[in-house]
């Protein structure tokens, strides 16, 4: 079976490590947060400015100068810092963020990334996006293997304007986790239930399939 | 020191000299810490064929949004927008032009800008559409592009607590790209919840010191939410 949205953030939240400073992306990224072990302790930076985000806040607590970069109302955990865009984006380009989850429409076996831009649809801009990737050293994917109409997302070539260019080392998917060297995507683990065969199927770009494929721990 | 007041009287007084054509950098992040009377004040005014270098555009009926109804805005340099229908009407039909900035990208532009830095080479937008037609550089064998910096004639930016020869305090994430801001306009208004005497604020809390304000007034602000999350209790 493919993952469940739940499911891809259990297994990138298993990627975090005690003291890491880490930027989730808007979308399915956001969902890793609800999945942090409790013995881990994490920072989650909001690129507008603020790094030790917090929950959702209550009725009381709602304040319209405390937003993430989503725009939505936030509060900030004990221990937190709060600070200009300029400051954050240092924080991003200087590479200090330990590890950034983002989505994307495709990625490809050179590393590139396209995921803010369709052509002849609503183009609303990339954000932080093209920053983030461009500065941090530990980026994960997190998207669906294939569109709905069964077409691979992970290619020889991106078809969609580049956010970022040979930038992305790992991917994690509906149905594998995957990490990208040498030109190649190579296959770490397979989703409960996928079989390699469904994988190499759906995989437009070329994949190396080593001889034993572990199964996720979800 | 009244040679240090930066205070003015009125929000026409805060603008005066804003007109056609000219560049407005605009502190803010989505509509929070946006400032929102002296946006009201260039609708006013009725300034067009501006350039409007923010983040963000607002959304239909507030914030930078407002500018749009009666078409004011020539250009909006930003790495986000299209949260308001009239945006992507005027895009579409070619009255309003856009360069999108990846985020970062245009805070820093606004940050060169205010320090007298012209450009600098970034790794973001490298080869992506955003570094078409720039230049480009290899350091220590990573490409970058060469970005410029912006500065405006005007610079709009709201603070939270400013004392009358300007220092300036910002509270929480209505921080965003107002320090920046404050620094790349010709001329820099600021304006704020609350005016204290100088002397009041501990000088090693200020975000903004008075050195780049020009103009400074107190207004009421709506502080409108665009995204009301809440956490189930």
């Amino acid at each position: 079976m493919a993952l469940t949205r739940d499911q891809m953030a259990q297994r990138v939240a298993a990627e975090l490590e005690n003291g890491f400073y880490v930027n989730l992306g808007i979308g399915i990224p956001t969902l890793v947060a609800n999945f942090i072990a409790d013995d881990v302790d994490v920072m989650l930076q909001s690129e507008n400015g603020l790094l030790g985000m917090g929950e959702f806040p209550t009725e009381d607590e709602i304040d319209a100068d405390m937003i993430n970069a989503g725009k939505q109302t936030v509060t900030a955990v004990r221990g937190a810092s709060i600070f200009s865009s300029a400051e954050s984006f240092a924080m991003i380009r200087g590479g200090h963020v330990d590890l950034t989850v983002l989505g994307a429409f495709e990625v490809d076996t050179q590393g590139n990334i396209a995921s803010y831009m369709i052509p002849g649809k609503l183009i609303k801009g990339m954000g932080g996006a093209m920053d983030l990737v461009a500065g941090a050293d530990n980026i994960i994917v997190m998207m669906t293997h294939a569109s709905k109409g069964g077409e691979s997302k992970l290619l020889t070539k991106c078809s969609l304007p580049l956010t970022g260019a040979a930038c992305i080392r790992k991917v994690l998917t509906d149905l594998a986790y995957l990490e990208i060297k040498d030109g190649k995507f190579h296959l770490l683990e397979r989703a409960p239930g996928v079989s390699v065969e469904q994988i190499a199927e759906l995989t437009e770009g070329e994949l190396v399939i080593p001889a034993h494929v572990p199964e996720m721990q979800i | 020191m009244s040679g240090f007041d930066k205070v003015v009287g009125s929000y026409e007084e805060a603008l005066a000299g804003l007109t056609d054509g000219m560049t407005i950098i605009a502190g803010g992040f989505g509509l929070c810490g946006i400032p929102e009377n002296l946006i009201a004040e260039i609708k006013r005014i009725g300034a067009k064929e501006l350039t409007i270098v923010s983040n963000n555009c607002g959304v239909d009926d507030f914030g930078l949004g407002l500018l749009l109804e009666d078409q004011q805005v020539k250009k909006m340099i930003s790495s986000y927008v299209g949260e308001n229908q009239l945006f992507m009407e005027q895009l579409l039909n070619g009255s309003l032009e856009v360069e999108l900035t990846p985020q970062g990208t245009l805070a820093e532009k606004m940050r060169a800008g205010g320090a007298g830095i012209p450009a600098f080479y970034t790794a973001t937008g490298y080869g992506t559409a955003v570094g078409d037609g720039k230049e480009t550089k290899e350091f220590g064998g990573r490409n970058y592009i060469l970005e410029e910096s912006i500065t405006g004639e005007f610079a709009i930016v709201k603070g939270w607590k400013a004392d009358r020869y300007g220092n300036t305090i910002y509270r929480d994430t209505a921080m965003n790209f107002n320090p920046m801001a404050a620094t790349a306009g010709k001329i820099t208004v600021m304006e704020v919840e609350e005016i204290v005497e100088p002397g009041e604020l501990d000088p090693c809390h200020i975000h903004t010191p008075g050195i780049y304000v020009d103009r400074l007034i107190q207004g009421t602000f709506e502080k409108r939410i665009e995204q009301r999350t809440l956490r189930a209790v």
